[in-house]
């Protein structure tokens, strides 16, 4: 062993020999990287509970178990599926529901992150707007119903601004309070170096509130399709809700359960579409960095 | 009209009886400062004596409650953390605001950035995020997001606190030559007495509300740690922020040999 002049002590070994007792120490074992990471195993964890469920289904129903007018087979539900997109239009009324979730959806969220960004940037706006929104927040938006036909009919005006009402709180409450806990040294220090104004909070407030801002879209996403379900039983004509509705008054189970999975679908598209606008938007985080 | 005066002297920053309170605490009793251009001054002061304060009333984030100040209008500050913006990319952080010579979002711009990046040698980090840096390359943007704009005066709030001891050496060192480059007027607030000497033209140490200590530091440059000068200004410096009592012998030692500091830039 190659030791320098300097260091080099003629009688002490400074690495002992055999002579050590070491049956206390153990080997740490540190979390590796690789134990949080996705692997093939991922996607099966994911599939194991639906999986599960569909052949206890599959099971209770084939054994007659379960009364077909309480609930049909999984076979059964997947015939139903064909023959609503043949007989009834299925992606039509999915794409009229659709529709009106997304224009809801974006007068709303829109509406809740204007009013959310003011409230969060200004003392003013605060005391002017946010007392009022709380106040307004607890109503549930199906006691709204009856008030809106009576004002607005029952075209699609009502059905759109229900979906509108219901997400825009869910929104609002995320985007002040995000826009409120951004960093505040790091905008005095962007003011100290000269950007104020509308530049800063675009550049920099509204970025940085992203995180929140995503979890209230994520929010009103989901209470979009809640308020999908409620605005089209207004005498729709059209639309998933009336499918359902339609469905419940002769009750046919396998209908509902096809319209019970459109709406689970509706779910994991909304998850998919957050989950893409956050890689897109906020590859800054640390975790996420792609370098 | 024609008076004999004696040479003006450029000032960057002049402060007349500044007092800052908090409630009824009184941080800062009527401070009296004048740094002449290109003058590179350390304030000291032990923990809550309000030099933090000062750097603040005179970059304009806070406001004085008596007395005026007087300041370049190019001014820029350095602070303890280094404050980037975790969602733009590092090049964008040093040009936020708009910098001269390259206005916005041009090209310009990233090339002002990448042209302080590499005055302190970050140059091929410039397209990286804030998040990917470590605690001495971030306090280094920090530090080119100050220069790029060619400051006059350049305001450093104990820039080095959070960083390690050898990187705080590495940036200190840094610091020292990118000042002698640009040659802003330099205030830095640093409770560290060695490090006020190894950069400041001039130490001052602020105690009970006032500057209370105001000398030059004459040594030659490039300085280097130790030696008899130099520990001389530092038990003096020391007594003065109360480290060593006045009866020790050393301190009274240090007192001898530099009789109470005549400040020198009064009434400049």
């Amino acid at each position: 062993m190659a030791r320098s002049a300097v260091l080099d002590a003629p009688d002490v070994d400074r690495v002992a020999g055999d002579s050590v007792d070491v049956d206390e120490l153990v080997e740490p074992h540190p979390r590796t990287a690789d134990a949080r990471q996705r692997t093939w195993l991922s996607p099966v964890l994911a599939a194991i509970l639906p999986v599960v469920v569909l052949a206890a289904w599959w099971l209770a129903t084939g054994q007659g178990w379960i009364a077909p007018q309480l609930l049909v087979s999984p076979w059964h539900v997947v015939m139903t599926f064909g023959n609503l997109f043949r007989t009834d239009d299925l992606a039509g009324q999915i794409g009229v529901s659709l529709a009106r979730a997304a224009v809801g959806l974006c007068i709303g969220a829109g509406l809740g992150l204007l009013l959310g960004t003011v409230v969060g940037l200004y003392r003013r706006g605060e005391e002017l707007l946010d007392a009022s929104m709380q106040m307004l927040r607890t109503v549930p938006f199906l006691a709204v119903v009856p008030l809106f036909i009576l004002w607005l009919g029952i075209g699609e005006a009502p059905k759109i601004l229900l979906i509108a009402l219901a997400t825009m709180f869910p929104m609002y409450l995320n985007a002040s309070n995000g826009v409120r806990n951004v960093d505040r040294r790091v905008v005095e220090a962007m003011r100290s170096f000269g950007l104020d104004g509308a530049p800063l909070t675009r550049h920099v407030i509204v970025p940085l509130a992203l995180p929140q801002i995503l979890t209230g879209l994520r929010f009103s996403m989901g209470v979009s399709v809640l308020a999908l379900i409620a605005a089209e039983q207004i005498n729709a004509k059209s639309g998933i809700g009336y499918l359902l509705y339609q469905a419940q008054s002769y009750e046919q189970v396998n209908v509902l359960l096809v319209c019970l999975f459109v709406y689970c679908a509706f779910g994991l598209a909304a998850d998919l579409i957050v989950r893409v606008i956050e890689r897109v938007t906020m590859p800054w985080r640390a975790g996420v960095a792609a370098r | 009209m024609t008076v004999a005066a004696p040479p003006r002297v450029r000032l960057a920053v002049q402060a007349r009886g500044v007092t800052r309170t908090f409630g009824d605490r009184t941080v800062l009793d009527g401070v009296d400062l004048d740094i002449p251009a290109g003058q590179f001054v350390a304030l000291l002061g032990a923990s809550g004596s309000g030099k933090t304060t000062f750097l603040r009333i005179l970059a304009g984030l806070d406001a004085a409650t008596g007395g005026r100040v007087l300041v370049p209008k190019v001014r820029t500050v350095v602070f303890q953390e280094p404050r980037l913006v975790q969602c733009k990319r590092v090049w964008w952080n040093v040009t936020a605001g708009g910098v001269p010579g390259g206005g916005g979002r041009s090209a310009g711009a990233k090339d002002a950035a990448v042209a302080a990046l590499a005055e302190v040698g970050l140059a091929e980090r410039h397209d990286a995020w804030p998040a990917t840096l470590s605690g001495g390359e971030a306090q280094r943007v920090a530090l080119a997001r100050a220069l790029v704009r060619e400051p006059q005066l350049l305001l450093l709030d104990e820039p080095f606190a959070a960083l390690d001891a050898l990187t705080r050496l590495r940036m200190q060192e840094l610091v020292a030559n990118l000042c002698a480059r640009h040659h802003p007027a330099v205030l830095i607030v640093t409770h560290d007495v060695e490090e006020a000497i190894l950069l400041a033209d001039r130490v001052l140490v602020l105690r009970n509300g006032k500057i209370s200590f105001d000398a030059d530091v004459d040594l030659p440059r490039p300085r280097v740690m130790g030696g008899a000068e130099f520990d001389r200004l530092r038990i003096r410096l020391l007594a003065e922020l109360g480290v060593l009592s006045p009866a020790d012998p050393t301190s009274a030692a240090a007192d001898a040999v530099i009789p109470d500091a005549v400040p020198p830039h009064k009434g400049a």
